[in-house]
């Protein structure tokens, strides 16, 4: 009897260091040997990335395959920092992010997947400011809503509102929203610690429909209930509200492109979504789903396609 | 591949009498199934502690990580522009702050109100059913409190985040909508079958000798259970407390959902609070591995390993050594 424990262990401790021996084996031959960056011709399109972007790429997906049978496009979310990993590790084909890639990130890139990493702008976004129906605010300036998100302005009544605490939603730490937001907004500032961070958009959006105190970030598509602010660039400047003429010309101080990344340039089957999310039938779906288009100016490919699609 | 050798063992060393020859040989094939099935088990937690403390490690070890945090860094508190010190969780920014003390206290925090909230509920049903209930009653009760644990927790933390955060705010006026206390009541859903299951039966081991004993000795109702049952019934009663403090300090999704999650250090239940667990689930997803910060949230999935494991084993201890003084051993 005294033996079992000891075979036990020392099977568990040759599993242990089988397992060490492969983890650490593997970084080595994906960091030489480059993993053929694009497929060519592939029916089978894997998507992953923004949380953001997650029901447009399905809406994308479930159009492209209605109108090419045969091809199957997946579509994951988790975030862009996470859709970048998996582009870096290979183990998607796009990555959608709402957040340009860092230096950092496409150094990988290229280190891991041998290719480039190519960035094709996709959408526009506004990033609006929610607040509660019943909040009296109409409008605040990029500088008051930094303070806010900074913890120096606590009460509603300093930017106008109705005196009470402000409570602080925003995302978590690894939302291309929430790098948008600390990047655009903060000047890269720490979030108070008081910002009570959720598991997307549509989270922050719930939270601030329930709370006459609240105020959130976040796309535009999740208005549904409350009440999106008109942002003033500095406290001179003219409050616009987020539309698809605002986002467009640039006037709407806190709009973002979103993204799609490949690694290398898009060949064969992945070429032909990407070229076909930037055309007319693609650009539709942004609409529908409540995001805009892209101003004219910005598309490389068939540019007369996105001005109908407006 | 030792699994692929040990396969072999039994066939040959099977000498089965020539009767039996049959079944003996499935029965041992069972049994070195079933061996197979608990070790593997056992090896699986061996492999995984391995994984988290090898992955935890760079934080006292490497250099590079050490560079942007120290395990001092990692608890003392921080001095602020405005000249105030703080506590601060803030692992993406330009100086990453990586200190754990909100999340250690958050966590507690959390898992504290849940055992405040679960463990006289539980504890008093657990008496009412294992003492005065009839059995047709228990049969119903039982398995009903029971069926809260088959509740997925994710499903609780919605339920928490929709509804419960609501009436807690209007209830108790917090300041904020989600808080320690809706993540606490959300925790103690999750924990009372367990407090109650093991709590119930520990008050049923109690022989009714014990009972008809004190009965005859002139005690009332009360007098029995405050005086007999319960004392004799209370390593089974730390048990279950010691079991859902793991459950509840282990639990992820109620938390993630409705706590909202900001790293606070406050003794107020009413202001948001983000726990260790949550702060793994939230920021590991986006992680650069092998970063600091990779390696932080590793320590602090370390830290509740070793935490769970310590008070597990602490527990059962004390539990050993109360049912010797009892003399149920």
């Amino acid at each position: 009897m005294p033996t079992r424990p000891l075979l036990f262990f020392a099977v568990a401790a040759a599993l242990a260091l089988g397992c060490t021996r492969t983890e650490e084996s593997k970084p080595a031959p994906g960091g030489s040997a480059a993993v053929p960056a694009v497929a060519p011709d592939k029916s089978n399109i894997t998507i992953k990335g923004s949380d953001t972007m997650v029901i447009l790429g399905q809406r994308w997906a479930e159009a492209y395959m209605k109108a090419n049978p045969g091809t199957t496009v997946q579509v994951t979310g988790g975030g862009s920092g996470t859709g970048i990993a998996a582009l870096i590790n290979g183990s998607t084909d796009i990555c959608e992010s709402s957040r340009p890639m860092k230096d950092k990130e496409k150094e990988d890139v290229q280190a891991k997947r041998g290719a480039a990493a190519v960035e094709t702008k996709v959408a526009l976004d506004a990033l609006a400011v929610y607040v509660n129906q019943k909040n009296p605010l109409q409008e605040i300036s990029i500088p008051a809503l930094s303070k806010i998100y900074l913890g120096e302005t606590k009460d509603w009544k300093d930017v106008g509102g109705k005196p009470h605490a402000i409570v602080l939603y925003g995302r978590e730490n690894n939302s291309g929203t929430y790098g948008y937001f600390k990047e655009h907004v903060l000047a890269n500032k720490d979030f108070a610690a008081a910002t009570q961070t959720l598991a997307g958009t549509s989270a922050v959006a719930n939270a601030v429909k329930g709370d006459l105190y609240g105020i959130g970030y976040g796309g535009i598509a999740y208005l549904e209930g409350i009440k999106a602010l008109k942002v003033k660039k500095d406290d001179a400047a003219p409050a616009v509200g987020p539309s698809l003429q605002t986002a467009q010309d640039g006037s709407y101080p806190i709009s973002r492109f979103l993204y799609f990344y490949t690694a290398g340039e898009p060949t064969g089957g992945i070429k032909k979504f990407i070229d076909w999310t930037k055309g007319l039938e693609g650009q539709k779906v942004i609409g529908d789903v409540g995001y805009y288009p892209l101003p004219s100016g910005g598309v490389t490919t068939p540019a007369v396609a996105t001005k109908d699609a407006g | 591949m030792s699994g692929a050798v040990q396969a072999d063992v039994p066939t040959t060393f099977a000498e089965p009498p020539p009767l039996t020859r049959k079944p003996r040989r499935i029965e041992r094939l069972a049994e070195f199934a079933l061996r197979v099935v608990a070790l593997t088990s056992i090896a699986a937690i061996v492999l995984i502690l391995v994984f988290v403390a090898r992955e935890a490690l760079p934080v006292l070890t490497s250099e590079i990580v050490q560079r942007e945090v120290s395990p001092r860094m990692m608890v003392a508190p921080i001095t602020q522009a405005d000249g105030s010190s703080d506590f601060v969780w803030q692992p993406v920014s330009d100086v990453p702050k990586y200190n754990i003390v909100p999340l250690v206290l958050g966590s507690l925090k959390v898992t504290l109100i849940a055992l405040l909230i679960a463990g006289p509920f539980s504890i008093a049903a657990a008496v009412y059913v294992s003492e005065f209930a009839r059995r047709r009653q228990r049969e119903i009760i039982k398995p009903v409190i029971e069926l809260l644990a088959g509740i997925p927790s994710v499903v609780i933390g919605f339920f928490a985040l929709i509804v419960l955060a609501s009436w807690v705010q209007q209830t108790f006026g917090t300041e904020h909508r989600l808080n320690a206390l809706v993540a606490g009541i959300g925790l103690s859903l999750a924990v009372c079958p367990l407090i109650f299951t093991v709590s119930e039966d520990a008050l049923r081991a109690v022989p009714d000798s014990y009972r008809a004993a004190a009965l005859a000795l002139g005690s009332d109702r009360f007098q029995v259970i405050t005086r007999i049952v319960l004392p004799a019934a209370m390593p089974g009663i730390l048990a279950s407390f010691v079991l859902g403090f793991g459950r509840a300090i282990g639990e992820t999704m109620i938390v993630v959902l409705a706590s909202g999650n900001a790293a606070l250090v406050s003794s107020s239940i009413g202001l948001s609070t983000r726990t260790i667990t949550a702060t793994i689930a939230q920021e590991l997803g986006e992680v650069v591995v092998g970063s600091p910060h990779y390696h932080v949230l590793f320590a602090l999935g370390a830290l509740l390993f070793l935490s769970t494991f310590v008070l597990n084993f602490m527990g059962e201890r004390v539990i050993h050594g109360l049912r010797r003084k009892l003399g149920m051993a």
